[in-house]
């Protein structure tokens, strides 16, 4: 279970994180709302320890990564999968090399197990026959399935979705919506997903956590959200001009 | 006095960022070297930059290092001639090459060629978050991209300096016994009389260092960019000037440990 105590933030002058509260529920997808540039993507990075707390804890399993060392943070990471943005598959690595990768870093599999593996990885994200291809070769959508089955190539318990909609066409943006879920009901991981694409919240949250001005202002499930009446939730939710959110 | 306190500032300022980079640099030379010895060893990823770095490099480095022989030949039997002592231009030529030209020109072309690469290449997985990625799948960075450079630097450009050294020299033979018309066998016996065994193992040192400057700095640079593609340019830039400048300087302090 992951669960952040106020947390904060600031690069420079400027405060990303202003007290983030938040318990994430196992086996459950919670997704992170908020503006773009408004700091989704930090809080993100500070649950798997790519940026560390100016204050606050970030307990994983009831240990604090925050305070850990690099050896102690690479064994609780072993506990996490990761899908990024552009999905950040290593462009000198073929696909299967890819989703390969932590397979032959963190376990003693034999060539026959990985390639077994990698094909069934593959085959859950709704890929066969890429393994020779370059992500170069790959379309967005592709490129994102491949990066998803590398994040679930180790069994992870927890999987983290950075923006995993975005520059995607509608037909696309719902089968990976639709991926998230299956692969989500299949494997069982807990999943935190950050997004600001309406339609795939409601669609994939079991839970929801409005982010704004560094802090959590709104935490429920899709139906306590949508009967709000919190003005900025009101307003970040119908995608109107007119409200307490500031447009520049 | 405004105006002056206003350089002052600005140049503590540059002096003292300059001296961080530097500090930032030598700390990673240690985890390089903490995470060098650490198994397993990346065989194949060190391989593939050995190619990238030295068999991609000699066609550009005979092509530099002949011609670079041949001009010292042309220039040296110029100045020879005034006072007769033509025959000592095969030494010249290989005495320049063995302790200076070749280490040097073979690092500065290796920079311009793989330097550069090295910080394209670490800058653009830097802003696509694969070295993130990296870090997320609980493998270092560090041991996965840095380290199989640097040794390839290391061990490279030594080796394509070996293959400057001897082209420039049949270059400097080329332009000295065919072209000026030298003596063949004086030439060649001055080349002996002159260059001594020590005068290529202390090129080959200098080569080592600048292998380890040029590498260095330019995962440096590659693995600290922010800023997207106009990021990566910048990286680009700054590690070939850097790594250049270092080389060159460095350069003067080895020969005068050296020789």
């Amino acid at each position: 279970m992951i669960k952040l105590v106020d947390l904060h933030k600031s690069f420079g002058k400027q405060k990303v994180l202003d007290g983030i509260d938040l318990q994430i529920e196992e086996a459950k997808t919670t997704v992170i709302i908020g503006r773009s540039g408004g700091g989704k993507s930090v809080l993100l990075k500070h649950i798997i320890g790519l940026l560390r707390p100016d204050r606050g804890q970030v307990l994983v399993d009831g240990t604090d990564i925050a305070k850990l060392g690099d050896r102690d943070l690479n064994e609780i990471r072993k506990k996490f999968g990761m899908l990024f943005q552009e999905a950040a598959l290593f462009d000198s690595m073929t696909v299967g090399e890819n989703v390969a990768f932590p397979l032959r870093e963190h376990t003693r599999m034999k060539e026959k197990e990985i390639r077994e593996t990698v094909a069934d990885r593959l085959r859950s994200v709704g890929l066969t026959g890429v393994e020779e291809k370059m992500p170069s070769e790959l379309s967005g959508g592709m490129r994102k399935r491949v990066g998803l089955a590398r994040a679930i190539a180790m069994r992870p318990q927890i999987v983290l979705f950075d923006e995993p909609t975005t520059g995607l066409d509608p037909v696309m943006t719902e089968a990976i919506n639709r991926l998230i879920i299956d692969t989500q009901k299949k494997f069982n991981f807990t999943c935190v997903v950050i997004s600001h694409d309406i339609q795939s919240i409601f669609e994939i949250g079991d839970r929801i956590a409005m982010l704004y001005e560094g802090k959590i202002i709104e935490y429920g499930t899709p139906e306590e959200l949508r009967a709000s009446r919190n003005p900025v939730t009101v307003q970040f939710l119908s995608g109107s001009i007119d409200g307490p959110i500031r447009i520049l | 006095m405004n105006r002056v306190s206003g350089a002052l500032d600005r140049l503590g300022r540059a002096v003292l960022e300059n001296v961080e980079e530097m500090g930032k640099i030598v700390l990673l030379f240690i985890s390089v070297l903490a995470w060098m010895f650490r198994p397993p060893l990346k065989l194949r990823n060190i391989f593939k930059q050995m190619e990238f770095v030295g068999v991609k490099s000699i066609f550009v480095v005979v092509l530099t290092g002949t011609f670079t022989g041949m001009v010292m030949a042309l220039q040296g039997y110029h100045g020879f001639r005034m006072f007769s002592a033509e025959s000592l231009v095969g030494g010249t030529v290989a005495l320049g090459m063995t302790r200076e030209l070749g280490p040097v020109l073979t690092s500065l072309m290796v920079t311009a060629r793989a330097g550069s690469a090295m910080a394209a290449e670490l800058g653009t997985m830097r802003v696509t978050e694969q070295i993130d990625a990296l870090y997320v799948m609980a493998a270092n960075p560090v041991k996965h991209l840095i380290v199989p450079r640097v040794i390839a630097g290391v061990l490279m450009v030594p080796m394509l300096t070996v293959v400057s050294d001897f082209v420039g020299i049949l270059g400097g033979y080329f332009v000295g016994v065919h072209i000026l018309g030298i003596n063949s066998g004086i030439f060649i016996k001055n080349i002996k009389r002159l260059v001594d065994l020590n005068d290529i193992y202390n090129g080959l040192v200098k080569a080592a260092c600048f292998g380890l400057i040029l590498s260095l700095i330019g995962c440096y640079k590659g693995f600290n960019t922010h800023g997207g593609a106009e990021g990566v340019g910048r990286a680009t830039t700054e590690a070939v000037v850097l790594a250049s400048i270092t080389i060159l300087i460095s350069d003067y302090f080895l020969t005068a440990i050296m020789f």
